[in-house]
């Protein structure tokens, strides 16, 4: 069936347009928009007998009522996956911007997927070991997890991205052993170079695909960005039986230029004008993550996204923290000590770690030993707090213990070199080593067992 | 016959439809070419709007609508156990086998296996005999758990005639004929339900036994009773899963129902990896065989989400209309109330609080209503419960939102988790202090006779310590310990006791996973011996290092791991142990022991 031109538009609204009357269209279709000699894609947002309301992925921009020329294609917005992918650059709807040859090969793909079915899935335990002991340790990433980073302004959010997929590797295995779909929204040139240039010098770059949607492109595109990318994802993953690691950046622009659409759509607004529907939005491009049975890839996702006002209680990371399998919260304080990587602990969380970590999988003492890092470090910020009301020299002596704890933990354990690659047997030698500051019977999340093989009680100097 | 409509406006899950008169209100009707179900969410003239359950990507206006005589409804009757459902009762293996690891659209399976013969025991009706709704007429061993009673129907009585002796049917037998005033009706092993009218029954009755969860902090504190319900609100990662979860697979109930709404799809896998390897503590079979899963996960349909929480009532009512006890997981009720928000929205409803409609908390509490003790309807004065525990998930961990404060006014237990103790990895984290239970007072009797006759003295014991304490806590953060006079230590010293060795528990730990009322019984003992003879010195002047022995601290802290519920003896080795280390201080001091 020839897809059918309208040349006219009724409205222009934002990042709208509409068209009076169309004749079999059909919700959530492409729409190609030509105005002069330029193309621009758009998609179906909501259709009635009287008119089509259509989102214009480049902005309207430039567009006129009478000139504009609209053609439904009668289908989503699809993309074509292949192996000629890796290596390449494409735009945040999925053309090349590398100056590169079209992808022609391959299938085309709805960029929305399907729901795994969860009867499909299967559950991820396979320990990744990124060679940060407070990851590694503490808020271990497992392969097929959804684990963003909640990052703010000016803190080192893409050093430590880049750090881990310089580093992640399975036991037993080489690092480099993932393919990566990069996806860029709205974030600064200089962020996207420098994550390019450290892909291209650990040589990862050719088994990586990126997706970039940058500052000044459009807005409205970077509502296609993660699904394209994640499409692709998909395909390597499921298809292709790759282990996939995918970088979504920066979530924020994202959910900005999805409120700058509702708004515009006049919808009725929930918390910070974010429109209601934001948590299943993001659960769409989430969820798609993860292992299925009998098909040996995977996607693990790191979403990194910057915290408005270093506020979590935002619309934005609390979402996402409510549908992600954890969080990795940087620190500001932590940042202005000069601690690299300045990983806030105490509200940093991996869900899938219970089950990747311990006998058979790390040690069979990490999962008490990081309890109790956890929580022996937050009894330090109580006895920060008690010492900066009573000075230090009135805490008892085993308050006092701590925050000699506090201070080792910080200063040997969090911070480490941007190309220091610690095994999990460091990693968790290295807490114990810690531990020997504090008195033993403070040590009630490790068993006496643990305690007598790994525990030597540092005496004070 | 068949009404047919037109669909003429499309937004995400709301279409329009329009020459649709004669259609009921929530009718499940079939929308546009490929068949998507859907509900009738209102009538308007010739007008209908549509709920619709599946991705409504591709359809165009003038695409057709058809109706199906049916109010949105579940199959109930053998098969149900041990079954993952979508939220509109369709089986996600079927839905696998047709279509693959990904779900497609408009894809129609059977929610029960029509095929499966089951071996149906018929020992009681004969022809000719009055059989009244609710009256059970046969029973079939679904699972090595649960025997399935297959009943008469609510609204129907009658004669039987043509009744069917013991044999292997498919659902689709009909076991009798009953004739009524009304006609005949056919009874199979299966019938239907409306999903959103509660299944009637005799009378409601005030609730006496509790709910035994194995977790101590509800047990003990906040413990929930059979048919009653419970909220868990907490923000992102404070344990309301885990909670969940460890309800699901420790929880003294006959049937359990767990919904996954708008959630993780790897936390149901994680059930479905898990379940069929756990054992039933109550009678050594797998937990799966007495488990009904429901997934309707945040990447699939939003509407479905909505009906999820219906679909999953009212299997639970049907398993308490056999006498059963029923206990139902819902996480996150939240996430269903924002499915309801994100329709109001989509119709222009005018909103209320946070864009939620104004009907919010009259849908909730139409929902809790529907948890309870009954008699219910048959012959035989069978009893069932329907228990239910919903997750709340408020925004920014703020408990003043609507959906909190909304579900808080229909719930008798509040098992508030806390952001503090969630992120020093204190689980789980329970408050103590701003939780409550407003069972306390009705199932003290069943726990006075059946665990210890001072069970509640302890815990209301336990709760003044831990109210005390909170009190010196805020001394101690503006002075620090040192300076409290040695009775106040002592209070602060045997909190910690109680907060680490006692409501802080392992979902995780071999041991410790699930406590069982006897052993928590133990410890409370244990840890208030502890407290009473230790005060006694203290109170006569003995400085308090002397009874925070590094050992007998210790012992008392690691307990709940060093002693499983089937060793519950060895805490007599813990209390000698305890008792001689005061035999010998209060020696050493002369204070005398009292009877
Ligand atoms: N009782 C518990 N014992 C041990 N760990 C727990 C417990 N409850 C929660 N946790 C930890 O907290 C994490 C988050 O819990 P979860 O129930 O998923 O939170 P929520 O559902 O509130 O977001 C879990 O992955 C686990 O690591
Ligand atoms: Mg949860």
């Amino acid at each position: 069936m020839p897809a059918k031109e309208y040349v006219g538009l009724s409205q222009i609204n934002g990042p709208l347009i509409f068209i009076q009357k169309p004749t079999n269209v059909g919700y959530n279709e492409v729409v190609e928009i030509m105005i002069r000699n330029e193309k621009r894609l758009g998609q179906v947002v909501q259709i009635s007998d009287q008119m089509a309301m259509i989102q214009v992925f480049e902005g309207t921009n430039g567009l006129t009522i009478d000139k504009t020329r609209v053609k439904f294609l009668g289908k989503p917005l699809m993309i074509k996956v292949s192996d000629e992918m890796l290596g390449r650059i494409f735009n945040g709807i999925g053309q090349p911007i590398d100056n590169g040859p079209e992808i022609l090969t391959g299938d085309s793909r709805d960029m929305n997927g399907s729901p795994i079915n969860p009867v499909s899935r299967m559950y991820p335990r396979n320990f990744i070991q990124t060679g940060i002991s407070a990851i590694d340790a503490l808020m271990t990433l497992i392969r097929g997890q959804k684990l963003p980073i909640f990052s703010g302004n000016g803190l080192p959010h893409n050093r430590i991205a880049v750090q881990i997929t310089k580093q992640a590797k399975l036991k037993g295995e080489e690092a480099g052993n993932f393919a990566i779909v990069f996806a860029a929204m709205g974030i600064k040139h200089d962020e996207a170079n420098f994550i390019r240039e450290s892909l291209e010098q650990s040589g990862a770059i050719k088994n990586t695909i990126m997706f970039l949607n940058l500052a000044d492109d459009p807005a409205i595109e970077r509502i296609a960005t993660p699904r394209v990318a994640l499409t692709a994802a998909e395909y390597l993953a499921f298809d292709k039986n790759l282990h996939v690691l995918v970088l979504l950046t920066d979530m924020t622009n994202y959910c900005e230029a999805l409120r700058e659409l509702a708004t515009a759509r006049g919808e009725v607004p929930s918390r910070k004008g974010y429109p209601g529907y934001l948590y299943s939005d993001l659960a769409s491009v989430y969820e798609r993550a993860g292992m299925i049975k009998d098909r040996n890839g995977s996607i693990t996702q790191i979403p990194i996204l910057s915290m408005p006002n270093d506020d979590i209680t935002h619309p934005i990371p609390d979402l996402t923290g409510y549908i992600t399998e954890g969080q990795i919260v940087l620190n500001r304080d932590l940042n202005r000590k000069g601690i690299y990587p300045p990983i806030g602990v105490l509200q940093s969380l991996s869900r899938l770690m219970k089950d990747g970590i311990g006998k058979g999988y790390t040690r069979d003492d990490h999962p008490h030993v990081s309890s109790q890092l956890f929580a022996s470090y937050s009894r330090v910020q109580e006895v920060k707090a008690l010492a900066s009301i009573i000075g230090e020299e009135e805490l008892t002596d085993s308050d006092k213990s701590y925050l000699r704890f506090g201070e080792a933990f910080e200063n040997e354990f969090l911070k480490q070199g941007e190309d220091e690659d610690r095994s999990i047997e460091e990693t968790l030698d290295l807490g114990w080593k810690l531990l020997g500051y504090l008195p033993k019977i403070e040590l009630t999340r490790v068993s006496e067992k643990e305690i007598a093989d790994h525990y030597k009680e540092i005496k004070e100097i | 016959m068949d009404k047919t409509g037109e669909m003429y406006f499309i937004n995400g899950p709301v279409v329009k439809a329009k020459k649709m008169t004669g259609f009921m209100m929530h009718e499940m009707v079939l929308v546009g070419n490929v068949k998507l179900t859907g509900e009738i969410i209102s009538l308007e003239g010739d007008d209908a709007t549509i709920q619709v359950y599946e991705e409504t990507t591709g359809l165009k206006p003038g695409e057709p609508v058809s109706g199906t005589g049916d109010l949105l409804s579940v199959t109930l009757g053998p098969g149900l156990i041990g079954s993952v459902f979508d939220g509109i009762q369709r089986p996600l293996d079927v839905l696998k086998a047709q279509s693959g690891d990904f779900l497609e659209r408009g894809v129609i399976a059977n929610a029960l296996d029509m095929k499966k013969a089951w071996d149906v025991q018929m020992p009681n009706v004969k022809n000719g005999d009055q059989v009244v709704g609710g009256q059970v007429i046969a029973t079939v061993k679904e699972t090595s758990s649960v025997i399935h009673k297959i009943m008469i129907p609510p609204s129907i009585s009658g004669i039987a005639q043509n009744v069917k002796s013991s044999g292997k049917y498919t659902i689709d037998t009909s076991l009798m004929t009953v004739t009524s005033d009304d006609g005949d009706h056919e009874i199979k092993l299966y019938q239907r339900w409306p999903v959103r009218i509660p299944r009637p029954y005799i009378e409601r009755l005030a609730p006496k036994e509790p709910l035994v969860t194995g977790i101590r902090v509800i047990d003990t504190l906040f413990p929930i009773s059979k048919g009653g319900t419970a909220a868990i609100p907490g923000g992102f990662g404070t344990g309301k899963t885990v909670v969940q979860h460890q309800l699901a697979k420790w929880a003294d109930a006959d049937v359990i129902i767990y919904i996954g709404c708008g959630e993780r799809g790897n936390e149901m896998t994680e059930v479905l990896e898990e379940f069929p390897q756990l054992i039933d503590p109550r009678n050594g079979k797998p937990l799966m065989e007495r488990t009904i899963l429901i997934a309707n996960t945040s990447n699939m349909p939003v509407s479905a989400r909505e009906a999820s929480i219906y679909t999953g009532i009212t299997m639970a009512e049907y398993f308490r209309d056999m006498g059963y006890n029923v206990a139902l997981m819902a996480d996150s009720t939240s996430r269903w109330a924002e499915a309801l928000r994100e329709i109001s929205g989509r119709l222009e409803e005018m909103p209320a609080e946070e864009g939620f409609p104004p009907y919010l908390a009259s849908r909730i509490g139409d929902f809790y209503e529907r948890a309870g003790r009954a008699k219910v309807i048959g012959d035989d004065q069978r009893i069932g419960s329907v228990s239910v525990i919903g997750a709340v998930s408020p925004p920014g961990g703020d408990f003043s939102e609507p959906v909190t404060t909304g579900t808080k006014r229909f719930i008798r237990c509040f098992w508030e988790l806390d952001r503090q103790l969630a992120n020093a990895r204190h689980h789980p984290s329970i408050n103590w202090l701003d939780s409550y239970s407003e069972y306390t007072s009705e199932l003290k009797a069943w726990v006075s006779k059946n665990v210890d006759e001072k069970f509640y003295n302890m815990r209301d014991r336990f709760m003044q310590i831990l109210t005390e304490d909170d009190t010196l806590q805020q001394i101690i953060k503006l002075v620090g310990e040192d300076v409290l006079p040695d009775g106040q230590k002592l209070i602060v010293r045997v909190a910690n006791m109680i907060k680490v060795g006692y409501l802080q528990q392992d979902a995780f730990s071999d041991v410790d996973s699930n406590c069982q009322l006897k052993k928590q019984d133990e410890m409370l003992k244990i840890i208030l011996n502890y407290y009473d003879r230790a005060n006694k010195l203290v109170s006569k002047g003995v400085v308090v290092s002397e009874v925070l022995d590094d050992d007998i601290v210790n012992t008392i802290m690691r307990m709940k791991e060093n002693i499983p519920n089937d060793k519950i003896e060895a805490f007599k080795d813990v209390e000698t142990k305890i008792n001689e280390f005061f035999d010998q201080l209060d020696k050493k001091y002369q204070v005398s022991v009292e009877a």
